[in-house]
């Protein structure tokens, strides 16, 4: 499939026609998605007729967006007026979306052509979209294996040339660690980057609404017209958007890169970090300077958000009470009874694990314990940052301890499946921006991607680098061949 | 280390889930493997650390109050499970 950049240049040029490319698209989910099972819905006529809306748009000489006639799939947690919308839920069954999320407008305002929702774990609780309620997702790269999670559905659509540009949420690694474990690109910008208005809420001091694409161009390409102060998201940063495209090509050179140690030590599975460390030493080779530098509280990140996403989801999701939407208890007793009945039948067990230990945390007597603890452990992960970036550009890191996984793998044990977010949770904590870029195959043939870390939008410098180490990547190749 | 009968019976009832006998089980095992995970944050002393509850340090985001079009009513009344003419209808709230 051609990149987003490459459909968005056609479509201008008058070379191929935005109906054309939502063809391919369909053509492509229609032969493939079967086994992939990424997609919860197409909107195959709506796209279409957007499509034709685009092309006589350009026939009248209009101008057109920067995403024109891209074909771009969106998560099944981010709202489009009229569509059912789950968040991958039983307990959001038949509700229909009653307003349009910003990214959304976003996106069909620069041309883009929402083609369909994708699977991801339920309320994007998991790291391999098995807590799916609906189905399971596979990884293209070998259907045996998971496609990560929570936007398992998005990666896995990305990757197998579904579409160029898929959206995903990241609450703990929700983009990173699927777009490693499928092998594409995946970007969580800074927080406050992009507005969340429409987002089903999960952590509101974490989410942040990202793209999945093939390469580093079309990330830059998707946030340049994701990103922005939204009047309808109050938490939206208001920081001026740079152009993200024009510096990308800038190269390394003189880049100081920081490896902390805490993310090459234990646990970390040693083909992983073989394909992480060559790749850096490739950077290095682009003139790069490599820093060996400490974040010392890595290792109670995961501790951490799992008391603050918790306690923040255990209070989001209050909201669903099966009183104004889904398919609410029809034989309780009385209200609380009701609420009680839709929300246990209506959960599923991640989702129920969730809010009961960010109840507990919450609780009376246990919030300076827990809640207020986690919050000041976050103060000292955060200044880890602020001290790195006193000296380093870019952080680097592998996305993932290891490779895809195995359905059924980590699904009794609960801290097993958490520990794979290991290296991506710190950058939520700290609300500064990550990207998973592809680094390469185990010998197995699964896909291994490594992070970029910057300071708080500092998205620019992510983009330089992985452009360069693509660039590198593919040269090698071509010396191989 | 493993969270009470009585403790998830008392968690479950503030979270508003109705949980079958086997859930009160697993979760009592499950919740106390991740709080036993958790109690690692007390070996360090954050006595004078402050709390980070938002990393943009932002804070009084005011809006103007001007009268501006909301959400399609028919779109949130065709979602209620149960209604009655335009109205969501609900169980008795006093008994």
């Amino acid at each position: 499939m051609k990149t987003a950049f490459e459909i968005a240049t056609a479509v201008k040029n008058g070379k191929q026609s935005a109906e054309a490319a939502v063809k391919e698209s369909l053509s492509a989910i229609a032969g493939k998605d079967a086994k992939t099972g990424a997609f919860l819905e197409v909107y195959a006529e709506e796209a279409l007729s957007r499509a034709r809306e685009i092309d006589a748009k350009a026939k009248a000489g209009k101008p057109l967006g920067k995403l024109a006639g891209v074909p771009v799939a969106t998560k099944d947690n981010i709202l489009l007026e009229g569509h059912e919308f789950n968040c991958a839920s039983k307990i959001l069954s038949g509700y229909k979306a009653v307003y349009t999320a910003t990214v959304l407008n976003k996106l069909q305002s620069e041309d883009a052509i929402i083609i369909g929702r994708t699977n991801m774990d339920e309320f994007a609780m998991g790291s391999s979209c098995e807590n799916s309620a609906i189905k399971p997702t596979r990884n293209p790269a070998n259907t045996d294996y998971v496609p990560g999670g929570s936007s398992g559905g998005s990666a896995a659509a990305v990757a197998a040339g579904m579409v160029p540009i898929a959206l995903g949420s990241d609450t703990g690694g929700s983009i990173r660690q699927p777009a490693s474990f499928c092998g594409v690109t995946g970007l969580k910008p800074t927080y406050g980057r992009v507005s969340r208005y429409g987002l089903v809420a999960f952590a509101s001091s974490l989410d942040q609404i990202g793209p999945f694409a093939s390469d580093a161009r079309d990330c830059a390409l998707a946030l340049s017209a994701l990103a922005g102060h939204d009047a309808q998201d109050s938490t939206s940063a208001t920081e001026a958007v740079p152009d993200y495209l024009s510096g990308i090509k800038g190269g390394v050179k003189g880049m100081k890169i920081g490896l902390p140690k805490e993310c090459f030590g234990e646990g970390l599975e040693a083909e992983t970090g073989s394909l992480v460390q060559a790749a850096a030493k490739k950077l290095q080779a682009l003139g790069a300077e490599l820093v060996d530098i400490s974040l010392p509280h890595t290792k109670y990140a995961v501790a951490v958000y799992y008391i603050l996403a918790s306690s923040e989801a255990s209070s989001n999701l209050a909201r669903f009470d099966g009183m104004r939407y889904g398919p609410g208890a029809k034989d309780a007793a009385g209200l609380t009874e009701a609420f009680e009945k839709a929300r246990g039948a209506g959960f599923g067990p991640e989702v129920k694990r969730r809010i009961m230990l960010g109840t507990y945390a919450l609780s009376s007597g246990y919030y300076d314990a827990y809640y207020a603890k986690a919050q000041k452990v976050r103060t000292l992960i955060k200044r880890d940052f602020d001290d790195a970036f006193k000296t380093v550009d870019l952080i680097l890191t592998p996305t993932s301890p290891t490779p895809a996984f195995k359905f059924g793998e980590k699904m009794s044990d609960p801290l097993a499946m958490y520990l794979s977010d290991i290296y991506t949770i710190p950058c939520n904590l700290a609300g500064i921006t990550g990207m998973s870029v592809p680094c390469g195959r185990t010998a197995a043939g699964l896909p291994v991607g490594l992070q970029l870390q910057s300071r708080a939008f500092g998205e620019p410098a992510l983009f330089k680098a992985a452009f360069a180490l693509e660039k590198a990547g593919a040269l090698m190749e071509a010396d191989a061949r | 280390m493993s969270v009470s009968e009585k403790d998830v019976r008392h968690i479950a009832k503030l979270a508003r889930l109705a949980l079958t006998d086997e859930e009160i089980k697993l979760y009592g095992g499950q919740l106390g493997a991740i709080l036993e995970y958790i109690e690692q944050l007390n070996s360090l002393d954050t006595a004078s650390v402050p709390p980070t509850a938002h990393t943009l340090g932002m804070e009084n985001v005011l809006r103007s109050d001007e009268p501006r079009p909301c959400v399609k009513r028919e779109a949130i009344i065709a979602n209620f499970p149960q209604r009655e003419f335009d109205l969501l209808k609900v169980k008795k709230v006093i008994e």
